[in-house]
């Protein structure tokens, strides 16, 4: 694949993006991968645990003994690695060990799990993966290439870095004299986004698995992902967390699972079970569209409201099925526009679908109309994807739609001979034109070529354009209606967004300033009620010692705080004030304030200071 | 008696006011509005002047409020002092009441008053002939309504259209005065509408900041501690002071605590679930947690960490999960090598479980990197289940990226407001004094546990440490010298036993070492003077 020269180590940098965490998964099987296919002998290396080159060579070597005994244990090897263990870790021992090791898997078991694609390797490498290159230390990393390199004759070495930001940093991290040791070869993984989409239509955009997100929770899963870490296993721990939270707090989350198992959990629900149905928004709503009498039995007898339940469980099945197919369908159509009115990616579809009616949206008034100035080709390709989509689909109602397809297909097809001849007249016009150079009539062909333009216009192929986007349309309007809307989606869908940011991506220190500014927020006590920036006397001590501290600037005189908070919190017990005015402050005041100072200190706000006497020094600024 | 009565009332009408008020009334007062509520004016400086006593100017920031307030002050003073005019006999009694309850630091203003405003009130005096002593009346109940309403006193004040005029020039004349002392003026406010004056004083907010951190010199008042003749309590004292404190908002707090108990079978399902759990918010949340552990982990394995304890360090922790829940015998190299053997361990036994308790995960001793890392990798296995809480504000900041994926965190707000008691009880506080008592028996401990050599090793350090006392460019006693002096007791043969000595001195942070500018090792004992004092009384008692 690349010519080398002997001496060069060959280097594979790999570009993962910032997504850190995720990138554990990727070298995990990375490396299983490599360890099935190619070699036995793989090591993953963190900055973290090679401070020094010594700790590195450490690590690699005790990684690859284990390796190695997994491999082919043989008691007799295990002792050896011990002895080898406390030999000092050196290039030299390596080498040493590789040779003994290759010559035994060579001459006695010649069956190794290696096969096929290590043909090319007289020897299997020793693959050492850098999994984060830019946390290492420059030095360690040097040295430890310019030492391999002395080697490599002796074993074959690959190394493998695992980047974050750009492939810049191999050149800037390593100078020249140490970077032309190596034959780096560049690899891009997948952006975080692609494997964001395909989490979500694995997970989300299906039928197999019951369990959904609701609108919000699905923008706020997403808006993380977007705007904080780019993490897909974050995303996937949210997802984690509202399941947990969906079946922990929604009583009626029994039912959320297949849909025949569904149905025998409806015919053993309890009384009390029913009576949640009953409370649940989207079925009072089902109920008051019913006549009178339907209505009552639904509200009194349970076996009925069972029956009922069964039949609207399965309709909400049947309109998820319906609901992705022609979901997948639109995406098709607005992925081929331009600007993308209706999002880029389906995710974005899905989310504006989700919420509302999505047909009485703007964006999906531009949408059409931009659909009915598609091109024939486009036009026709895009059906035929989805035709493939419904065929593909598991919703039986939609063989007619296929035939509606394909008819439209067919259509297509027989206009190319019908736009020959309408072409024909054009022309003939066109002809007409040139033959009259009077500018009167020029000017009066012209016009009348205009006006038969804007009458009639309307081409066959116009005219199947608007019938199919009409089609479309109509799809739309009958199977991508709001999940909220049907009937019992509270049984499947999570829709608390609240709880799943708040325990994701809290926001402790506006809770801490919050509580500190307007204790009311937690105490409901009257007294403690306050106009915007100000806060009663009677708050807790930390409170009144907070709005104090900032009122000064970087300094605090420990005295005047001291007194400051004597005279306000004797204003509220209404003592004398003239035993105050003695300059004796009572010892409890003094205690309390001891410790709503030291508290103060705990929670970061204030640090004793040595600039002057009796004095501390602020940490922050302003409000917070 | 009528100065009495307000004086007790400025001591009720202490309050807070936010920065935006402050601003708000100054410069609606600079403007126009300022005769509207001339008696709401009094009040206001009242509470100013209060203001000014508790904060005492302790910055740039403060003075430059406060020069507004000694403007507004003035101003009202003025508008006081002219209504008192009015009553023959009072404005002797009003100067002599108001002003030496200011603090010292503005005579400049006070001053100024009295230069320039005096001959101005004489030449008013005359007009105000007719006011009616119904205002004066009523702007001495004033205070006890602690109300902000304008609409009390308009109706009185409105009726005098031209006495207000003339009362807003001297204003003007006022500001005028009052604009070339000052640096950042604000042009004179006859022109300048009370809109734009408050655009400025918001903007000013901006560079208040920048203004008091470029200065490295920091304007507060010099008072100290000792000087208010408070002696500084002990721990033990603070804690009874504390007890007899009366709790407030028992009710509130305890139905808050109840919201949080309820969380708890949830918080159970989430560990079991692989997250790991971080309660934030005001209060210590450490007898919640404590709650949660008797009532739910009461037959599991648990490790309790106090992580506000000073002496704290993740060693410890290791080393109880390998001693405590693994049963493990025998020394680890590094916490490294520990964390792998913990790791192994857990991973091969499924069965094993432990749920970590950890108070305080953001305190100094476990906020460091190293530190944060190896708890991260912990919570991340399986079977251990971390539960922690944090206060300090900037906690977040501790973890990045992968850190926070390996904890796997769920965040929950906990707000108790009850008191950081055990927290902040380990903390050197300025305010707690020191009772040397752990420091001295700590010393007396490690000293026993020595040999007799080693003992006298130390004693020597510490009676030149003493000798030295008093010489404050005492450098501490070089090496070289001190070898000497051991040789000539006979308690040392070479310079390497020693240095052997010293080292562990050094490892229970009973000596300190440093380099001299001439490159020579000096030896000090970081212990202060009085516990070295006790602590060799203390080993003559013995000998």
């Amino acid at each position: 694949m690349c010519r080398m020269k002997s001496s060069e180590i060959p280097t594979a940098a790999l570009v993962l993006g910032v997504n850190v965490t995720d990138h554990d998964v990727t070298f995990k099987s990375l490396s299983e991968v490599l360890q099935d296919n190619v070699t036995p002998y793989v090591v993953s290396l963190q900055a973290k645990e090679c401070p020094g080159i010594k700790h590195l060579l450490q690590k690699l070597m005790g990684q690859l003994m284990d390796c190695c005994v997994d491999v082919d244990s043989f008691e007799e090897e295990e002792c050896v690695n011990i002895s080898q263990k406390k030999i000092r870790c050196s290039m030299a021992s390596l080498s040493k060990w590789y040779e003994s090791v290759t010559k035994k898997t060579g001459s006695e078991t010649p069956s190794k799990k290696i096969t096929s694609s290590s043909r090319h390797w007289q020897s299997p490498p020793i693959v050492v993966i850098f999994k984060d290159m830019e946390s290492f230390t420059t030095k360690v990393l040097q040295d430890f290439i310019v030492i391999s390199s002395q080697h490599i004759h002796e074993f074959p070495l690959v190394l493998i870095f695992g980047i974050a930001t750009s492939p810049m940093i191999i050149h800037r991290l390593l100078p020249h004299s140490v970077s032309s040791l190596l034959c780096i070869e560049l690899f891009q993984s997948l952006s975080c986004k692609e494997h964001l989409a395909t989490v979500i239509d694995k997970l989300l955009l299906t039928t197999q698995f019951p369990f959904k997100l609701s609108e919000k929770v699905l923008q706020v899963l997403i808006n993380i992902f977007l705007y904080h870490d780019f993490s897909v296993q974050n995303f996937i721990k949210g997802f984690q967390l509202s399941v947990v939270e969906h079946f922990y707090s929604q009583p009626l989350s029994v039912l959320c699972c297949q849909l025949l198992e569904a149905k025998k959990r409806v015919n053993s629900l309890s009384h009390n079970q029913c009576e949640n149905i009953r409370s649940l928004p989207s079925f009072r709503r089902y109920v008051e569209s019913q006549v009178s009498e339907k209505q009552i039995a639904l509200l009194t007898e349970d076996s009925f409201l069972k029956e009922v339940t069964q039949t609207l469980l399965e309709d909400l099945h049947i309109y998820h099925e319906n609901y992705f197919t022609v979901l997948r369908c639109l995406h098709v159509f607005t992925t081929s526009l331009p600007k993308y009115p209706l999002g880029k990616q389906i995710r974005e579809l899905h989310c504006a679908c989700l919420g509302k009616s999505v047909w009485e949206t703007e964006e999906y008034g531009s949408t059409v109309q931009l659909l009915r100035m598609l091109a024939k080709d486009e036009l026709v390709a895009i059906l035929q994807k989805c035709v493939e989509i419904f065929i593909s689909s598991s919703g039986k109602q939609f063989s007619n739609t296929v035939e509606k397809l394909e008819e439209f297909l067919a259509r297509f097809q027989n206009l190319e001979t019908e736009t020959n001849e309408v072409q024909d007249v054009s022309v003939l016009s066109q002809k007409e034109l040139q033959k009259k150079t009077d500018l009167y009539h020029l000017q009066k062909t012209l016009l009348e070529l205009k006006e038969s333009k804007r009458s009639k216009k309307l081409t066959k192929f116009e005219m199947l354009r608007f019938e199919v986007v009409d089609f479309i349309d109509s799809l739309v309007r009958s199977y991508l209606a709001p999940a909220e809307m049907q009937t019992l989606n509270e049984v499947v869908y999570f829709n608390t967004a609240n709880t799943l940011r708040e325990h994701l991506n809290a926001a402790p220190r506006i809770a801490l300033h919050t509580a500190l500014n307007n204790p009311y927020c937690y105490l409901k006590n009257q007294t403690l009620k306050s106009d915007v920036g100000c806060i009663s006397n009677t708050a807790p001590d930390i409170c009144i010692v907070y709005k104090l501290h900032l009122e000064c600037g970087r300094l605090i005189n420990l005295v005047d705080w001291l007194e400051a908070f004597s005279t306000v919190v004797t204003a509220v017990e209404g003592t004398d004030p003239d035993s105050v005015a003695t300059d004796q402050v009572d010892e409890i005041i003094h205690a309390r304030f001891i410790r709503a100072v030291s508290e103060l200190e705990l929670l970061g706000f204030i640090k004793p200071s040595k600039q002057k006497t009796d004095h501390v020094a602020r940490l922050t600024w302003g409000g917070c | 008696m009528s100065q009495l009565e307000l004086k007790r009332n400025q001591v009720l009408e202490a309050r807070f006011v936010a920065d935006e008020d402050v601003l708000k009334h100054i410069s609606d007062n600079g403007g126009v509005k300022v005769r509207k509520d001339r008696a709401q004016l009094a009040l206001n400086v009242k509470r100013f002047v209060k203001k000014l006593e508790n904060i005492s100017d302790d910055d740039d920031e403060a003075q430059e409020i406060m020069e507004e307030q000694n403007y507004v002050a003035v101003l009202g003073a003025c508008a006081e002092a002219s209504e008192l005019a009015q009553t023959p006999g009072r404005n002797v009694t009003f100067d002599s009441s108001e002003y030496p309850e200011k603090p010292a630091c503005t005579p400049q203003s006070s001053k100024k008053y009295s230069a320039s405003n005096k001959p101005q009130l004489k030449s008013k005096k005359n007009e105000f002939v007719s006011t009616t002593p119904y205002r004066l009346r009523k702007r001495l109940t004033a205070p006890s309504l602690r109300s902000d309403s304008e609409s009390d006193y308009s109706a009185s004040c409105s009726e005098e259209e031209e006495e207000d005029k003339d009362h807003k020039e001297t204003c003007d004349v006022i500001l005028g005065q009052k604009t070339p002392s000052k640096t950042r003026a604000a042009p004179p406010s006859k022109k300048t509408p009370a809109k734009k004056l408050k655009e400025e004083m918001t903007s000013n907010l901006v560079e208040e900041y920048f203004e008091a951190h470029s200065s490295s010199k920091v304007l507060t008042s010099d008072r100290t501690l000792q000087k208010l003749q408070k002696r500084k309590l002990d721990q033990q004292t603070l804690l009874v002071l504390l007890n007899k404190a009366p709790p407030a908002f028992t009710a509130e707090l305890k139905e808050l605590n109840q919201q949080h108990e309820s969380l708890f079978s949830k918080w159970m399902l989430q560990l079991h679930l692989g997250f790991s759990i971080v309660l934030y918010g005001l209060g210590s949340k450490r007898d919640l947690l404590e709650k949660f552990r008797t009532s739910l982990l009461r037959d599991s394995v648990h490790l309790v960490v106090n992580g506000f304890f000073p002496s704290i360090t993740v060693r410890s922790i290791l080393n109880s999960i390998t001693e405590e829940v693994l049963d493990h015998v025998g020394t680890f190299r590094s916490p490294m090598d520990q964390l792998d053997l913990i790791m192994k361990r857990f991973k091969e036994d499924s069965s094993l479980e432990l749920y970590l308790l950890i108070h305080n995960l953001d305190s100094k001793m476990l906020r460091g990197d190293k530190s944060q890392q190896i708890l991260a990798q912990l919570a991340s296995l399986p079977n251990i289940h971390l539960i922690a809480s944090i206060d300090h504000i900037n906690a977040p900041l501790m973890w990045d990226q992968a850190k926070q994926s390996l904890y796997n965190w769920l965040w929950y707000e906990t707000t108790t407001f009850s008191p950081y008691l055990e927290e902040t009880s380990y903390e050197n506080s300025l305010l707690v004094q020191q009772s040397g008592s752990l420091a001295l028996s700590s010393l007396t401990h490690v000293l026993h546990s020595l040999t007799p050599n080693a003992r006298g090793i130390f004693r020597l350090l510490a009676q030149y440490h003493l000798e030295n006392k008093d010489n404050p460019s005492y450098p501490g006693l070089s090496f070289q010298d001190f070898y000497q002096r051991c040789r000539e007791a006979f308690l040392v043969n070479s310079d390497l036993t020693l240095r052997a000595q010293l080292t562990e001195f050094r490892d229970h942070k009973l000596i300190r070492t440093k380099r001299g500018t001439d490159g020579v090792e000096y030896l000090l004992i970081p212990v202060d003077n009085g516990t070295l004092t006790d602590f060799l009384e203390k080993e003559d008692e013995d000998m």
